[in-house]
C-alpha cells in the first residue's frame, strides 16, 4: 500500500481520533497507520507546561524529538492542546542550551567572583561546589546551604533533592518556587481540611452549573480546562452561567455572563458578602445537616503584618522603601478597615499594631453566632462601596452584579464550581481567601460532590506532584506531613533507613527568606534547580545584589541561560524533561509518568544525576555529627552512633545511604518497563559524558528512578495519599490519588467516592485530614478557653475580616500594579521565549493601561514609559488595547520577559501565613520614557 | 523604533530607495526594471493609501512616510524587490503595522497618494486622524492550517488584534471529537479589520495561517439589489446605487436579441 502525506495524516488522525472515543478502526486504515509511522517511535509523556496535566505523545526519530501531538487518551486533554503544548517538540532545541559547566574565574583558573564564566569539566564543578559547601556547612552549620528548588521539578527529582537535603545536609532550606505559586493555597487546604490538595476533580467541570472564575485568567493561564468551561457553557447556554472576577478586564471574561472588576484585595469583602446573604437573607440555603455534622467555624488574629522583613530599619532598605517597610509593625486604619475590623474594637485612624506576625495561623473555634457578628458590616451597599473596582462603572450596576453572583451560588441544587489561581495565592490575605471560598460552599453543602466545589487551579505541572506531594518545602515532608512533629521525623527517618534525630526539626528558610537570608549573610550557598528564583521573586535588584555582591556562592542547573544562571557562580547544564525519566502531578491530582525520550544536549546531566554525584563527595561523619542550628537550643544531635548501629560506616557516603543502598540497588536495570528505552542514570549514554571523577560515567548499574518513587510511595501508602506502582503509571494515562486497590479518587471526603471517607464511618463526608484539628476555642475577639478541642473528620469555616493591602497608590505612586502570565509564554520565558513562533507572536512585555490614564500621563499607544515604584523601575511600551484592559488606576505588566524585568518593580510582601509574595499590588508611577 | 542604533543603516538603505525612485525615470534604471513599475496586486500599502492604480499615479516615491514610520515597518521597495520600485509597502509577517493613534506617515505625504481624509473620522466637522479607519487590506483565515480549528488552544491572533473583539473575534463551538472540549476559532470582520497584519505576524503556524491581502483581492462583492432585510444598516448600499449606477436592463444569452426579433425567429421550433 502507498500513501501520500496527505492520506497519511489523515489516517494518523482517524486512528487517533477513533481511540478517544473507542471507535473500531478498520484494519486496513490502522495497518496504513502503522506502516506509516514506523520511521520513528511514539510514546506517552506530560505536557511541560502548566498545572492542567495535559497528556502528549512525542515522536522521536533518529535521537531527537521530532513531533508531539495530544494524546488521543489522555482523560484531561483528549488529543488536544494549547498553543504552548503544541511547541513542546522545540522546546529543548534552542540554540543557546547549556551544554557544559560554566564557572566564574580569573586568569589562573581559580573561582573568582568577579570573574567571567568559562567552562569547566563536572569533575571541577563538582570539587568546586564540595568546597563551597563544606565552607559554608563550616561557617554556618546546616542552614548556611540552602536549595531554590521548584513546582517543575520532576517527582523523582524532587525526592532526590529533598533526601539530599533533609537526611543528608540536614537543613530545611529546602523550598520551591511553588512557594510564589500554590502556598496560599495549600495554607488554605490545611487550615480548613486538615490536608493539602482539591476534594474534587475536573470532571466537576461538564456538571456545575455557575463556573466562577475568581482571581483566575484560566482562557490564557489554563486553556484546554478554559475550552472545556466553554464547551459547558454551550452545552447549555441559558442554566450555565459563568461569573468571572478579576482586577483588571482580561480574556476570561469574553464568556461571561457576569463580569466583575473589583479593587485589590475587596475578593476578601465579596466573600463574606455573600456569606452574609446566606447567612443573614437566606438562611434557607444553609446545609445544616452538613454544617452541624461536619463543621466548626473558626476566626484568627488580624495583626499579623505583611511578611515583610521583621526588622522595619534593615540596613538593607533603600530609604524610598523604609514607608512600606513600616506596615509590618504597625499600619494605621482607614475608613473601610474601621468598618471591616469593628468587630474589634477599632475604628477609622486606629494604629493597629501588627503583634502576631509570628503566630499568624493560631486560631480557634467559635460559635455560629460570632461567625455572624462578623458578617454583619458586609451589606450590599459597604461591599459595593469598598470593591467597585472600575471608576467608570456605576455603583447600582456593580451592585446588581455583586447579587447576581450571590444568587447564582446560592439557588437551591444549583451546582457551583468556583475556580482561582493566583489571584487568591499571591495576596496578603491569600490563605484567608482561599479559606472563605470554602466557606460559602460549605455553608451551602457545595463541596466535595460531583459538580460542586471549590477548586484551586494549579499553577505549575509539578506544584502538586512534586513541591506539595513530597514537600519540598521548608517545613515539609512527603505526605503532608511536617518536619516539626516528631512523629513524622521519625517516619521519614525509617523510610529513608536514617537515624532516628537526623532530620532538623526546625523549620528552614522559605523562598523569599532564602533570599533575604542571602542577603544577610546568613546563607553562603545557594543552589538553584529548575526555576528562575532571580526573575521571578518581586523586589528582586535586593537579591541580585546579595548574589553578586555578597561572599557567598550560587549554582544554577539549568536548561537555558536565564536571568539566575547570569547572577550565578556555577552554572550546570540540566537534562530537560524529555531527556530524563519523570513524573508529574496536576491540579487535580493526577500523577503522570514518563520515560527517557532522547540523549541528552552536549554534557547536559539530569538533576537528579547532579544530586546525586555531589552526594559522592560527603561522607555521613561529615554531615551527621551535632550541628549548631540558630534558634534550636542544643542543636542537632551527634548521630554517627545509631548510624553505626544501623550498620553504616564512617567513610560511608551520602550517595551508599541514600541513593544506592541496597534497597535501591534491588531495583535493576534493564527493566522490561523501559525495554527499548534509554537511562542515562542506570546506564550512561552513548555521549559517554566524562563525569564527576573524570571518567565516562557509565552509569550507576541500577533503577534509580524507580527506587526513589517507590521508596517515595511509602510515605502515603495506607495514609490518605496511595499511589500505584512504578509499571502502572507506565501502562496507563495518570491516575488520580489516593490509588486504592488499583482503583483511582475522583471525589476526596464523599464517601460515595473516596474510600477513606468510606472507611471513616461518618455518614456522607469525611474530612480525615489531620493538620490543624486541634484546636482552643472563644470569640471573634480571641480564645477564651485554651482547652483545645479535636476536630475529628471536620472541616472549618473560617471568618476573615476585610483588609486592605500592604501599599496602595498615593499621591507619589498612583497606580495599582499587578502582574501576571500571557498565554504565549510560560513562567519567566526561558523555554517559550527560545521557540520562534512563540517569540515572534509576543516578543516582550507591555504595559497594560487604560487610555485615559495614558493620556493623562501624556502618552500613547506604542510609547514607552517608565513604570516606578519604591524599589526599582522598569521601561516598557504602553498597550491600551490588546489582551487586557485594566480599568482607570490600574496597570498590568507580565513577568515572562527578562527585559521588561518587572519583579523589580514588585514588593516582596507575603501572606504572613502561607509566606507567599503578593505580585499582584502594589503602587508605582508611569511616565515617559 | 527610531532611536534604535540600527538607524543610521537605516537611512542609508532608504536614501538608496528613495534615489532609485526618483531617478527611476532615468532610462537604463527603467528598462531594466520596467517589469517592477506597475501596480502590484498583492503588495500592502500604508495607511490612507488611493486605490492601487491610483495610488501608483500620485505616489511620488518620496519616502517621507517611511521615514516617519517608528517601527520601520514601512520599505521602499527597491531594485529585486519585485515590486514597483522606489513606493512604500510592507511585509506584515516580518513588521505589522502597529496602528499608531496619531498615524503618523499620512500627513508628512506631499502628493496625496496617502489620503488624509480616508483615515480621519470627523467630531462635529473637525478632522481627527482615526487609524481604525484605515484599510490597508484583510485578514483572511485558511482554515486547514488555523490549529484553531482543530481544537488546539491558540486564538494567537485575536490576542494580537489591536481591535480585539471587533476586527476578530472568536466563534465558540462544541468539539464532539472529544465530547468535552470547545472549539475557540477565530472570524475576521471585513468591515472592521484595517489589514494590520498584527494576526499574521502573531501567527504561530510555520507559514502563517491568518494573512492579509490587498481587500481588492481579498474580498468578493454581493450584489446592490437585494439588501440583508436583518440588518438595518445594509440599507446604506443603496446609496451608492442611486449616486452611481444608471438604469441598466441585464442581458443573458437567451436575452441577446430584442423580444421582437426572438419572437419572430422560428427556427428553434
Amino acid at each position: 500500500m502507498s500513501l501520500d502525506r496527505r492520506e497519511f495524516l489523515k489516517s494518523a488522525a482517524a486512528a487517533s481520533a477513533a481511540t478517544a472515543v473507542g471507535m473500531a478502526i478498520p484494519a486496513s486504515v490502522e495497518a496504513a497507520s502503522n506502516q506509516a509511522q514506523a520511521g520513528w517511535r511514539w510514546d506517552k509523556a506530560a505536557c511541560r507546561f502548566c498545572g492542567t496535566g495535559c497528556g502528549i505523545m512525542m515522536a522521536t526519530k533518529d535521537d531527537r524529538i521530532v513531533a508531539v501531538k495530544g494524546d488521543p487518551l489522555a482523560p484531561v486533554n483528549r488529543g488536544l492542546n494549547c498553543i504552548k503544548g503544541y511547541f513542546n517538540a522545540k522546546i529543548m532545541y534552542g540554540a543557546d542550551r547549556l551544554t557544559q559547566p560554566l564557572l566564574r574565574m580569573n586568569d589562573k583558573g581559580q573561582f573568582d567572583k568577579h570573574g567571567k564564566f568559562k567552562p569547566i569539566s563536572w569533575e571541577r564543578a563538582f570539587d568546586e561546589m564540595e568546597v563551597q559547601i563544606k565552607s559554608a556547612l563550616k561557617e554556618k552549620g546546616p542552614t548556611g546551604i540552602a536549595m531554590f528548588s521548584s513546582g517543575q521539578q520532576t517527582i523523582l527529582e524532587g525526592n532526590a533533592a529533598l533526601k539530599l537535603m533533609k537526611a543528608g545536609f540536614r537543613t530545611n532550606n529546602i523550598d520551591p518556587n511553588a512557594r510564589l505559586c500554590m502556598a496560599s493555597a495549600v495554607t488554605g487546604f490545611m487550615n480548613v481540611f486538615g490536608a493539602d490538595e482539591p476534594s474534587g476533580c475536573y470532571d466537576d467541570i461538564e456538571l456545575a452549573e455557575t463556573i466562577v472564575a475568581f482571581g483566575s485568567n484560566m482562557a490564557e493561564m489554563h486553556p484546554i480546562l478554559w475550552s472545556r468551561v466553554s464547551d459547558r457553557k454551550l452545552s447549555n447556554p441559558d442554566k450555565v452561567q459563568v461569573v468571572v472576577l478579576s482586577t483588571y478586564k482580561h480574556r476570561t471574561m469574553d464568556l461571561a455572563d457576569v463580569e466583575i472588576i473589583f479593587k485589590p484585595n475587596t475578593d476578601l469583602a465579596i466573600f463574606n458578602y455573600i456569606a452574609r446573604e446566606i447567612v443573614y437573607n437566606h438562611p434557607e440555603a444553609i446545609d445544616w445537616d452538613f454544617v452541624n455534622r461536619y463543621i466548626v467555624f473558626a476566626t484568627g488574629p488580624v495583626d499579623i503584618g505583611y511578611g515583610l522583613r521583621e526588622d522595619i530599619h534593615h540596613p538593607k532598605y533603600k530609604k524610598s522603601e523604609l514607608d512600606t517597610a513600616a506596615k509590618q509593625k504597625s499600619k494605621v486604619l482607614t475608613a473601610d478597615e474601621g468598618v471591616s475590623l469593628g468587630y474589634l474594637g477599632y475604628k477609622a485612624g486606629d494604629t493597629l499594631q501588627m503583634k502576631n506576625t509570628e503566630t499568624a495561623n493560631n486560631h480557634w473555634q467559635i460559635t455560629f453566632e460570632e461567625f455572624k457578628k462578623g458578617l454583619a458590616p458586609y451589606t450590599l451597599d459597604y461591599t459595593a462601596h469598598v470593591a467597585k473596582g472600575d471608576p467608570d462603572e456605576s455603583i447600582e450596576d456593580f451592585k446588581a452584579k455583586l447579587q447576581k453572583m450571590a444568587d447564582l451560588y446560592i439557588e437551591q441544587k444549583r451546582k457551583c464550581l468556583t475556580f482561582w489561581t493566583m489571584g487568591f495565592n499571591q495576596h496578603t490575605r491569600g490563605t484567608w481567601v482561599n479559606e472563605q471560598a470554602y466557606m460559602i460552599h460549605f455553608l451551602l453543602g457545595k463541596q466535595a460532590k460531583p459538580g460542586s466545589g471549590a477548586f484551586s487551579l494549579t499553577g505549575q505541572p509539578s506544584a502538586c506532584g512534586t513541591a506539595r506531594e513530597v514537600g519540598t518545602f521548608s517545613h515539609r515532608l512527603p505526605a503532608d506531613m511536617v518536619v516539626m512533629n516528631p512523629d513524622h521525623r521519625k517516619r521519614a527517618e525509617e523510610i529513608w533507613h536514617i537515624p532516628a534525630g537526623t532530620i532538623n526539626p526546625k523549620n528552614g528558610s522559605h523562598f523569599t527568606q532564602i533570599h533575604r537570608d542571602l542577603e544577610d549573610g546568613k546563607v553562603k550557598f545557594a543552589w538553584v534547580s529548575v526555576c528562575n528564583p532571580y526573575q521571578d521573586t518581586g523586589n528582586a535588584e535586593h537579591w541580585i545584589k546579595a548574589a553578586r555582591e555578597m561572599d557567598n556562592f550560587i549554582v544554577t542547573s539549568d536548561g537555558y541561560p536565564g536571568i539566575s544562571a547570569k547572577v550565578s557562580d556555577l552554572i550546570l547544564p540540566s537534562a530537560m524533561m524529555y531527556e530524563k525519566w519523570g513524573a508529574y502531578g496536576n491540579a487535580e491530582r493526577r500523577t503522570q509518568h514518563w520515560r527517557q525520550q532522547v540523549t541528552p544536549v552536549g554534557d547536559a546531566m539530569s538533576d537528579t544525576w547532579q544530586f546525586v554525584e555531589l552526594s559522592k563527595r560527603f561522607t555521613i561523619k561529615e554531615v551527621w555529627g551535632a550541628q549548631k542550628i540558630p534558634g534550636l537550643e542544643g542543636g542537632l544531635p551527634d548521630v554517627m552512633g545509631a548510624a553505626k548501629a544501623m550498620g553504616y560506616k564512617e567513610t560511608d557516603t551520602l550517595y551508599d545511604v541514600l541513593y544506592a543502598n541496597t534497597t535501591a540497588k534491588s531495583f535493576k536495570w534493564p527493566d522490561p518497563v523501559g525495554k527499548g528505552y534509554q537511562n542515562s542514570e542506570a546506564e550512561g549514554d552513548k555521549r559517554n559524558v566524562i563525569g564527576s571523577d573524570g571518567k565516562p560515567f557509565k552509569g550507576y548499574g541500577f533503577f534509580l528512578q524507580k527506587y526513589l518513587w517507590e521508596e517515595y510511595r511509602k510515605f502515603g501508602d495506607g495514609h490518605g495519599h496511595d499511589y500505584a506502582d512504578f509499571n502502572t503509571y507506565h501502562r496507563v494515562r495518570g491516575l488520580k490519588w489516593p490509588v486504592v486497590d488499583g482503583k483511582e479518587t475522583a471525589w476526596r471526603y464523599n464517601a460515595k467516592y473516596d474510600p477513606y471517607a468510606k472507611k471513616a464511618n461518618s455518614g456522607p463526608f469525611s474530612f480525615y485530614g489531620h493538620a490543624f484539628k486541634e484546636i482552643p476555642s472563644g470569640n471573634l475577639q480571641g480564645v477564651t478557653d485554651k482547652t483545645k478541642v479535636h476536630l475529628d473528620g471536620k472541616a472549618k469555616i473560617f471568618f476573615r475580616p476585610y483588609m486592605e493591602p500592604t501599599e496602595v497608590p498615593d499621591k507619589n505612586y498612583d497606580i495599582w500594579l499587578c502582574t501576571g502570565r500571557v498565554l504565549e509564554h510560560w513562567h519567566s520565558g526561558t523555554m517559550t521565549m527560545r521557540v520562534p513562533e512563540l517569540y515572534r507572536a509576543v516578543p516582550e512585555a507591555l504595559c497594560y493601561i487604560h487610555p485615559k490614564d495614558a493620556e493623562k500621563r501624556g502618552v500613547k499607544q506604542g510609547d514607552m514609559v517608565w513604570v516606578e515604584s519604591r524599589r526599582g523601575k522598569v521601561k516598557a511600551h504602553v498597550e491600551t488595547r490588546g489582551r487586557n484592559r485594566p480599568p482607570r488606576g490600574l496597570v498590568f505588566v507580565p513577568w515572562f520577559d527578562e527585559k521588561v524585568f518587572i519583579n523589580k518593580v514588585c514588593l516582596d510582601h507575603t501572606c504572613p501565613i502561607s509566606k507567599q509574595i503578593d505580585h499582584k499590588k502594589c503602587a508605582v508611577k508611569i511616565y515617559k520614557a | 523604533m527610531k532611536n534604535s542604533p540600527s538607524n543610521d543603516r537605516r537611512r542609508f538603505l532608504l536614501s538608496i530607495a528613495r534615489g532609485i525612485g526618483l531617478s527611476a525615470m532615468g532610462a537604463l534604471v527603467w528598462s531594466a526594471y520596467v517589469g517592477e513599475v506597475k501596480a502590484a496586486p498583492l503588495i500592502l500599502r500604508p495607511p490612507g493609501a488611493l486605490k492601487e492604480d491610483e495610488f501608483i499615479k500620485n505616489c511620488i516615491k518620496c519616502g517621507l512616510c517611511v521615514e516617519a514610520c517608528p517601527y520601520d515597518t514601512l520599505k521602499l521597495a527597491k531594485p529585486g524587490d519585485n515590486l514597483p520600485m522606489g513606493t512604500p509597502y510592507f511585509t506584515p509577517r516580518t513588521t505589522p503595522c502597529y496602528m499608531c493613534s496619531d498615524v503618523p506617515c499620512v500627513p508628512v505625504c506631499p502628493s496625496g497618494a496617502l489620503n488624509e481624509p480616508s483615515v480621519s473620522s470627523y467630531v462635529k466637522a473637525h478632522a481627527k486622524l482615526d487609524i481604525n479607519k484605515a484599510r490597508m487590506g484583510l485578514a483572511v483565515i485558511d482554515k486547514e492550517s488555523c490549529i484553531a480549528t482543530w481544537g488546539i488552544q491558540c486564538d494567537a491572533c485575536y490576542r494580537a488584534c489591536p481591535l480585539m473583539g471587533q476586527a476578530i473575534t472568536i466563534e465558540y463551538s462544541k468539539n464532539e471529537r472529544t465530547g468535552k472540549h470547545a472549539f475557540l476559532v477565530p472570524i475576521v470582520h471585513a468591515d472592521v479589520c484595517t489589514g494590520c497584519g498584527m494576526c499574521e505576524h502573531a501567527c504561530v503556524t510555520q507559514k502563517a495561517a491568518i494573512y492579509v491581502l490587498p481587500r481588492a483581492l481579498a474580498m468578493g462583492e454581493a450584489g446592490n439589489h437585494y439588501i440583508k432585510g436583518w440588518d438595518p444598516k445594509d440599507e446604506q448600499r443603496l446609496e451608492s446605487v442611486n449616486k452611481e449606477v444608471p438604469h441598466e436592463f441585464t442581458k443573458t444569452k437567451l436575452s441577446e436579441k430584442s423580444a421582437l426579433d426572438s419572437l419572430n425567429d422560428e427556427s428553434g421550433l
